[in-house]
């Protein structure tokens, strides 16, 4: 494509602070023959703090994978400060790991690690940074999210969901990584430990120059954290030609947007959504949403 | 839903023509899986081989996977092979008496303990006890993202979760090996002297003229290669596994099957090398009588 050549030609020209730490090029992700990403173009600029937002299946968690490579693009690449992800051996690649943190949407603790040992994990790969020491990161960490000390010793297993999240984000802040990715990190928690969460995601930014990128479905919390918003949309209900980001920009253009289906995931609301999903139950067991036949008008009122 | 090319024909060949068209395509399909899965099994493998080599393992994952084989897995692998030992001289005796040669009962039973049944049951019990938990461990790994976690900070799975695996399966299965041939022998022992009456000094004689070291030395070479079976086999369909928990169960199984068919095949494969090895260095080969 014409554009990336250009952004190329840009982003070597632009003075080092401006070029963005985090670039996606036209990035396309296929599971076989489902298209779940299309042509995503992002640029994340350091110290941006980026909440994506998008309904359950539209690809949310596969886009961060792509980010830091635990899935391989089908086409198009990820640029992170200059360097193209997938051209990087195995040693670059794991010493570009310490810059980065993932939280994940279900913790993903190590069931055969005790809490501490799940916090340490990382220490552990890249060893301890000059002037801590293990144990006081691990209880500065654990502190930050709001656990007492005496989950330490305990399995993964023996916490609450809430719990093991807020562990997984203390494992993954350990480093203070220059990218945070998180996934969904406050839901599931109650309305309180989610604003700790917001807090605690704010406070980060502040004590030094992170980039975040964060999914969620919590409205609230993007507004208050983020600088940005993108919203993406399920490639297969697209219109032909369509990009799959259907809003990028801050939270209070949010209000001014004309696309309907923005302003509705943003309010709340299932509109015509709630239609489809009846039309389509009535014609039995449907496969997937989105294959609706517009003209279909029957059925509305059976049951 | 398959196509059918010959949608508004019935003459009889059109039919035998569309009915081989299917036949082709499913068995197509299953010799295609079948290949890709070899091949994929084979560089999962390959890649395992280079990352022992690559770097060290570290112990805190050496220890808990030489417990689980080595020490957790003795006394199954001791009973089954002392049981075997003795159904060997239960099945045997009387077909021996007859013929009057009950006193070469010991070199029979010995000699299948220690060059087939040994090995074999071992890595039966292997495959079954450590490698199903093995693929349903790592496949929960997979499933709850907990592999992803992994890579995410910087360690490699194939380093961090097979290795250890492997190596605990290959170092430790020649000991539950020899374990199995002693209390296959003990049991056979006890059954055909204590029970069936036999006379011990001409049993243990003829014993230890028909079996020798290099009988010991096939089964547990043999045995060295089912253990890297059973460790690369399972570890691949745990890393392979599908989401949910029907998917762990369904890796768990097909790790157990898979490993085990691969244990017979090549048991196969290298009893015909190592009778060809046998004969090159003893060209008599040994008499039972
Ligand atoms: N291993 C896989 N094989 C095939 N398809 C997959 C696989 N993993 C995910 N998908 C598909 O990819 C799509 C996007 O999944 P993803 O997990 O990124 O959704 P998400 O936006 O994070 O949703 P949620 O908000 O519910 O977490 C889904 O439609 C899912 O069906
Ligand atoms: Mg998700």
């Amino acid at each position: 494509m014409q554009e990336s050549i250009l952004d190329q030609i840009t982003s070597t020209a632009l003075p080092h602070g401006k070029r963005p730490i985090l670039e996606t090029r036209s990035m396309s992700l296929q599971f076989g023959r489902q298209v779940i990403l299309k042509d995503i173009s992002v640029k994340v600029n350091k110290g941006e703090t980026i909440a994506i937002i998008g309904e359950s299946g539209c690809g949310k968690t596969m886009f961060l994978k792509a980010l830091v490579g635990l899935l391989s693009p089908t086409s198009g690449s990820v640029v992170f400060d200059g360097h193209d992800i997938q051209k990087l051996d195995d040693q670059e690649m794991t010493n570009l790991r310490k810059r980065f943190g993932f939280v994940f949407q279900n913790a993903a603790l190590f069931d055969s690690m005790t809490i501490s040992q799940n916090i340490a994990f990382p220490l552990r790969q890249h060893g301890v940074p000059k002037g801590k020491t293990a144990q006081n990161l691990i209880s500065e960490r654990l502190a930050e999210v709001g656990l007492p000390s005496n989950v330490l010793p305990k399995r993964p297993s023996q916490l609450s969901g809430g719990m093991r999240k807020r562990v997984g984000l203390a494992r993954a802040l350990i480093l203070e990584p220059d990218l945070l990715l998180y996934d969904e990190p406050t839901t599931g928690l109650d309305p309180i430990m989610s604003d700790v969460i917001n807090e605690l995601m704010m406070r980060t930014r502040k004590r030094y120059p992170v980039t975040s990128i964060i999914v969620t479905h919590d409205m609230h919390s993007a507004r208050k954290v983020a600088d940005r918003i993108i919203m993406l949309y399920p490639y297969t209900r697209l219109e032909h030609g369509e990009s799959q980001i259907l809003f990028d920009g801050p939270p209070s253009a949010l209000e001014s947007t004309k696309d309907r289906r923005v302003s509705q995931f943003v309010k709340g609301e299932a509109g015509e959504r709630l239609m489809e999903m009846l039309a389509s139950r009535s014609k039995g067991p449907a496969d997937t949403f989105g294959r609706v036949d517009p003209n279909h008008d029957d059925g509305m009122d059976e049951e | 839903m398959a196509t059918d090319p010959f949608p508004n024909m019935d003459s009889p060949q059109s039919r035998l023509l569309s009915s081989l068209h299917r036949f082709a395509s499913v068995w197509g399909t299953v010799v295609i899986d079948g290949v890709s899965t070899v091949g994929d099994i084979s560089i999962f493998g390959w890649q395992m081989v280079l990352w022992m080599f690559r770097a060290k393992p570290k112990r805190e994952t050496l220890m808990p996977n030489f417990y689980a084989v080595g020490v957790l897995s003795l006394p199954v692998v001791a009973l089954t092979g002392t049981f075997i030992g003795m159904v060997l001289a239960i099945q045997s005796y009387h077909q021996f008496k007859n013929i009057g040669m009950e006193t070469f009962l010991g070199a029979v039973i010995n000699m299948s303990l220690v060059r087939e049944l040994g090995p074999v049951l071992a890595a039966t019990m292997l495959a079954g006890r450590v490698g199903s938990a093995m693929a349903a461990v790592l496949g929960t790994m997979r499933v709850t993202e907990q592999i992803d976690a992994l890579i995410s900070m910087g360690a490699n799975p194939i380093h961090y979760l097979v290795v250890p695996r492997f190596l605990a399966c290959v170092l430790l299965i020649p000991a539950l090996t020899i374990m199995a041939d002693f209390m296959g022998i003990v049991g056979g022992y006890f059954y055909s002297v204590i029970v069936f009456g036999i006379d011990h000094a001409q049993y243990l004689r003829n014993s230890r003229e028909f079996v020798g070291s290099f009988d010991l030395f096939t089964g547990v070479f043999k045995s060295i290669f089912f253990g890297a079976t059973i460790a690369v086999v399972s570890c691949y369909r745990g890393f392979h596994c599908q989401a949910g928990a029907e998917g762990v169960g369904r890796a768990a199984t097909a790790a157990f099957v898979q490993s085990f068919v691969m244990i017979l095949l090549l048991d196969i494969v290298l009893n015909i090398f190592l009778d060809a090895v046998y004969f090159a260095i003893w060209p008599t080969g040994a008499k039972l009588f």
